[in-house]
């Protein structure tokens, strides 16, 4: 698999959560996704994002454009040093929430990428990992 | 401090939403609106999300909060020109938004909305004002 483009952006405030919507989109575009594609990888990369920002108390996102034969893709990386997740299983159920969300943005943007993989160890913080392909 | 305009047409409130708010901003908005329908007695909010490349849950989140303050307020709410690949992607990612009704485009909008209250009016047996 050959990266064509590996950077790294910090989500401290919720302009970087716009920043990150931003790049993601730009990424995909690069990447020839179609506009349902785009549409998928950034309102994932969104909830993510803000995840990191408003539960893991800010990160970063590395985001990668991949290839891989004649598939094109985008991986995004999100990172966390904050409290971790004490029940995975629970987090990724629909509706499941801690704050006055809607328990939607792990098991959405799951249901909006091709590969997704989440490690979280309580008081370490959270990794979550997405990709999508076209 | 940065805003989003609420025009008034009519009994009705309208908001476009411009491209890519951030989360203080939508929040904002949430409060200015209820202020408005208030101050306004609007009977109807209109929330043009065309330019929005995509709603995600904290944006859903915000546009059924001002649907379910309308209604205490005695106001309905609309949300047009949802972008199709928006709508496809809303419905993958399990967002549905009860108790919110969407129109193609504000005069498509405002259509539903005056139908809305015509109904809610003969519904309670006073003449629409
Ligand atoms: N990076 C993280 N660090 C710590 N806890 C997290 C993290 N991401 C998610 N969680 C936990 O998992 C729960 C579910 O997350 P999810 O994104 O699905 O919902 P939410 O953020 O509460 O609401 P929504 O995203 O719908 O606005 C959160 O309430 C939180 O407890
Ligand atoms: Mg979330």
């Amino acid at each position: 698999m050959a990266t064509l483009r590996d950077e790294i952006y910090p989500i401290r405030s919720s302009d970087d959560i716009v920043k990150v919507r931003q790049i993601t989109r730009e990424w995909a575009l690069m990447q020839t996704f179609s506009l349902v594609d785009q549409t998928k990888i950034v309102t994932a990369a969104s909830e993510l994002a803000r995840n990191t920002l408003e539960h893991g108390h800010g990160g970063e996102v590395r985001i990668q454009a991949l290839q891989e034969g004649s598939r094109r893709g985008l991986r995004l990386t999100f990172v966390d040093q904050g409290p971790g997740i004490p029940d995975l299983a629970k987090a990724l159920q629909d509706g499941f929430t801690t704050g006055n969300g809607m328990g939607l943005g792990l098991s959405g943007s799951k249901r909006l990428v091709n590969d997704f993989d989440i490690h979280s160890e309580t008081g370490k913080g959270t990794t979550v990992m997405i990709a999508r392909w076209k | 401090m940065e805003r989003i305009p609420i025009l008034k047409m009519g009994r009705f409130l309208l908001v476009t939403v411009q491209v890519d708010m951030h989360d203080r901003l939508a929040m904002t908005l949430q409060d200015d609106l209820t202020g408005r329908i208030v101050k306004d007695r609007a009977h109807g909010v209109l929330i043009d999300i065309s330019s929005l490349e995509i709603v995600d849950s904290f944006i859903g989140r915000m546009i059924g909060n001002i649907a379910s303050m309308a209604r205490v307020l005695d106001a309905e709410t609309v949300v047009v020109g949802m972008r199709p690949a928006v709508a496809i992607t809303l419905v993958e990612l399990g967002l549905s938004l009860p108790g919110v009704r969407t129109a193609l485009n504000v005069d498509r909008g405002v259509e539903l909305l005056k139908g809305c209250i015509e109904e809610r009016a003969q519904g309670n047996g006073h003449v629409a004002g």
